[in-house]
């Protein structure tokens, strides 16, 4: 219940954010951290932006953030 | 005769309707010098020798997702049950049951797409049959395939072929069906690239055949996922199986979905996809037999079956741990074929 | 991930180092149903020295609501006119009558959802219907819980109203430090709930306690960090609070959602499965949102449900004994019918124990074959 994955803005639209997921985008709520703009990397957990990270941190804590298909 | 947008239950009466029905939009999309005898069985020719026959039902909503639908999905999956038993599909039965009112434009898409698919597939449909039953039941539509098939001479496969070294493969990116099925259910304002891979993998089969790499055994690890499969393989055949998740293709997108869902890639479904067993020595040989096929691109070694025999099947992880995989109970994920 | 195995191996040796200078095997315990299933699935436990375990705690919040809000749950759903709105990991625990799900088949009109502003909106589109949203979760989730409170308001909707069940971590941890049985040398504190909490909020247990504790996230080069790190404290007889999330995981955390949802709910005892009633330890309602309170509502009461006979779920997660030592695992007490809160979600320690737990008796392949 904790699952939380690592994206990046793509746009704000109000109070929501279209974030990209490794090819995958969902809009998500931003209330959470309202500062966050377009280009930020955020953290998401059901449906919300919870935690900005910079992301050069998120590439080095997250494996699915690789680079590689199958990996 | 009047036209019609939606199913009727006369449609199922096996009255003239339901001929109308049946000429319009059935015959019209997979008519065959077969099913044109118009009996009540088609008639195949068939040598002597072994035939495998084959059943499934299809009951996945929406009846339409990105990358297939339940047409594709029924001749896909029973072409792919007669092809891992090295079999050559000779003709398909098609059972549809409709719930009253449903649109007959959606009836007409689904049957595009079973007859595209049985033609990628070079089979025909050759005889059917036709429900209609109340309205808002059966989810709209039902489709049930069962498929015959002959087994050449010769072609021995099956967990007591298997033998200590054989390499484990697998054509292509894993859980893309049941993650393309799931979000299109549970998060359609989610856009992915997630596609289902549903497609019927006889051509590829015949080719990895073809090559005479010894082949022990065949499998699409269709609802459990590959961790099902494996699990039964191990159990089966009474010796560890090892697998290294390393080598296990999965889109990017795939495996974020997933984490995103809380899913173990492993454990989601696959309508596309071939596990084969093939002896230590012809690996390589089998390997490029795929390869060089249209659906097997992203084909790999996915790991070996070794002496231990206590039926298990042990997952070497990315970061070096091990654990044991387990077939999934099968309450986790929802229907999706 | 050739770059992620060097970390990897790495990691492991400093805990390797760190764990030959242990005068006792030490256990620690992470508090996060997502650490829980992490672990195993990377095959974490068969990474760790012999004389360092990883126990899981009361982490997985499914697991630890009360028999009877799970029956709230159920009642509320199969009122006429009321659409429920869950998290899928809600649907098939069962309640003393019967799941959601089964609530579902019987002809309730319970829908998944993934945020809970979903529910807000689906309430907004359909003013003919009451929606219910049904929610449980730590700290982690407890803000969206909040917000959709907040968008309700805002939006000045007539038609919802919350059944939650959130919890509080620290009081229960708290809870589990006070009782001096407990034999656990270190926690792995959760990742994704500290993101909200901070790592700052566990230094009480260090300062009060003398308790190590280090934050984690769910990578496995993650996980063997903070137990390395958890493994040098006890070694050197130095509890520390240290964070190997800190990408991640700030000292003060998201104050912000922190407010949000003060400004909601305000502390209650609550009872957690196993553990009893903790103080402090659960979220009521604020009386200015009240008319978003589904008990009041409704005028649901919870009931209590008395404990399955046998069942040592309460021993399994203050880590005193293990999910096979139960004499109902894997027979009387099963992921397709469980008796116990820990069997209940997927997250749950004897859930995962039962689906990984032969992992851990398992000897590698090249050694069963010598």
């Amino acid at each position: 219940m904790c699952l939380a994955v690592p994206g990046k803005v793509i746009r704000k639209v109000g109070d929501d954010a279209d974030v990209d997921l490794q090819g995958n985008q969902l809009r998500v709520s931003t209330v959470l951290v309202p500062e966050v703009k377009e280009g930020d990397w955020v953290l998401i957990h059901a449906g919300f932006a919870i935690q900005t990270l910079d992301e050069e941190s998120a590439r080095e804590t997250f494996a699915l953030l690789s680079e590689l298909e199958t990996t | 005769m009047k036209a019609f947008d939606h199913i009727l239950m006369a449609h199922g009466g096996g009255g003239q309707l339901m001929d109308q029905l049946l000429n319009e939009v059935v015959r019209a999309r997979v008519g065959n010098e077969i099913l044109a005898q118009g009996m009540d069985s088609g008639i195949l020719q068939t040598p002597a020798g072994r035939l495998a026959i084959t059943l499934d039902g299809y009951v996945v909503t929406p009846p339409f997702f990105p990358g297939g639908d339940i047409g594709r999905l029924a001749i896909s999956g029973t072409v792919n049950d007669l092809a891992v038993c090295g079999a050559r599909p000779l003709g398909i039965a098609l059972g549809l049951i409709m719930a009253e009112g449903l649109e007959r434009s959606i009836l007409e898409r689904v049957m595009d797409s079973i007859a595209a698919t049985a033609r990628e597939a070079n089979v025909k449909v050759v005889t059917g049959d036709t429900k209609v039953v109340g309205r808002g039941q059966c989810d709209g539509l039902y489709v049930t395939t069962a498929g015959i098939g002959e087994v050449p001479a010769g072609l021995i496969l099956g967990h007591a072929e298997v033998r200590t070294g054989d390499k484990i493969l697998i054509n292509g990116f894993i859980a893309d069906h049941g993650l393309a099925v799931m979000l299109a259910r549970e998060m359609p304002h989610l856009t992915t690239p997630i596609r289902s891979d549903a497609a019927p993998l006889n051509g590829l089969i015949e080719q990895v055949l073809e090559s005479h790499a010894k082949v022990r055994f065949m499998r699409d690890p269709t609802r459990a996922g590959i961790s099902g499969l494996l699990a039964d393989l191990a159990r089966a055949s009474r010796r560890r199986v090892v697998i290294e998740e390393e080598c296990l293709p999965v889109r990017r997108e795939t495996r974020h979905a997933a984490e995103m869902l809380g899913l173990d890639v492993m454990e989601v479904a696959n309508e596309g996809k071939v596990v084969m067993v093939v002896a230590d020595e012809d690996a390589g040989k089998a390997l490029t037999a795929m390869r060089s096929h249209p659906l097997g691109k992203d084909a790999a070694i996915i790991g070996e079956v070794t002496d231990v025999t206590d039926g298990l099947c042990e997952l070497h992880t990315t970061s070096g741990g091990r654990r044991v995989v387990q077939k999934p109970l099968g309450e986790q994920l929802p229907r999706i074929c | 991930m050739s770059s992620g195995r060097t970390t990897i191996s790495e990691v492991t040796g400093r805990l390797g180092a760190a764990a030959v200078r242990l005068r006792a095997p030490a256990a620690f315990m992470e508090v996060c149903g997502t650490h829980t299933v992490s672990a195993f699935r990377c095959g974490l436990h068969s990474m760790l020295p012999a004389n360092v375990k990883l126990l899981s705690g009361p982490g997985c919040p499914v697991c630890v609501t009360a028999q009877g809000d799970i029956d709230l749950m159920v009642q509320a759903a199969e009122l006429p006119g009321v659409t429920f709105c869950t998290y899928g990991d809600m649907l098939k625990v069962p309640g003393t009558h019967g799941s959601l799900d089964a609530a579902r088949g019987r002809g309730a009109d319970v829908k998944i959802i993934y945020s809970t502003l979903d529910a807000v909106k689906w309430a907004a589109d359909h003013p003919k219907q009451h929606v219910v949203l049904g929610a449980v979760g730590f700290e982690t989730t407890t803000p969206a819980t909040a917000a959709a409170i907040l968008e309700a308001d805002r939006r000045r909707l007539s038609n919802f109203s919350v059944l939650a069940s959130h919890k509080v971590l620290l009081p229960a941890l708290r809870a589990l430090l006070d009782d001096r049985q407990i034999q656990i040398a270190g926690l792995l504190c959760p990742g994704h709930a500290s993101v909200i909490l901070g790592s700052e909020a566990f230094r009480p247990l260090v300062d009060d306690y003398g308790f190590p504790c280090v934050v984690a996230g769910f990578e496995p080069e993650q996980m063997l960090a903070g137990i390395a790190r958890l493994t040098e404290m006890v070694a050197t007889g130095r509890p520390e609070l240290d964070n190997v999330y800190r990408q991640v995981v700030k000292p003060e955390g998201n104050p912000l959602a922190r407010r949000i949802i003060a400004n909601v709910f305000e502390p209650a005892p609550a009872n957690w499965r196993a553990l009893g009633v903790i103080p402090g330890s659960g979220l009521a309602i604020r009386p200015q949102f009240s008319r978003f309170d589904a008990t009041l509502r409704f005028e649901l009461v919870a009931k209590d449900a008395p404990e399955p006979a046998g069942c040592r779920c309460g021993q399994v997660i203050t880590g005193r004994c293990t999910p096979a030592d139960c004499g109902l695992f894997g027979t009387r007490c099963t992921p397709m019918d469980p008796v116990g809160p820990c069997m209940v979600s997927s997250e749950g320690s004897c859930a995962a124990w039962f689906k990984y737990g032969p992992s851990v008796a398992v000897q590698p392949a090249q050694e069963a074959m010598r």
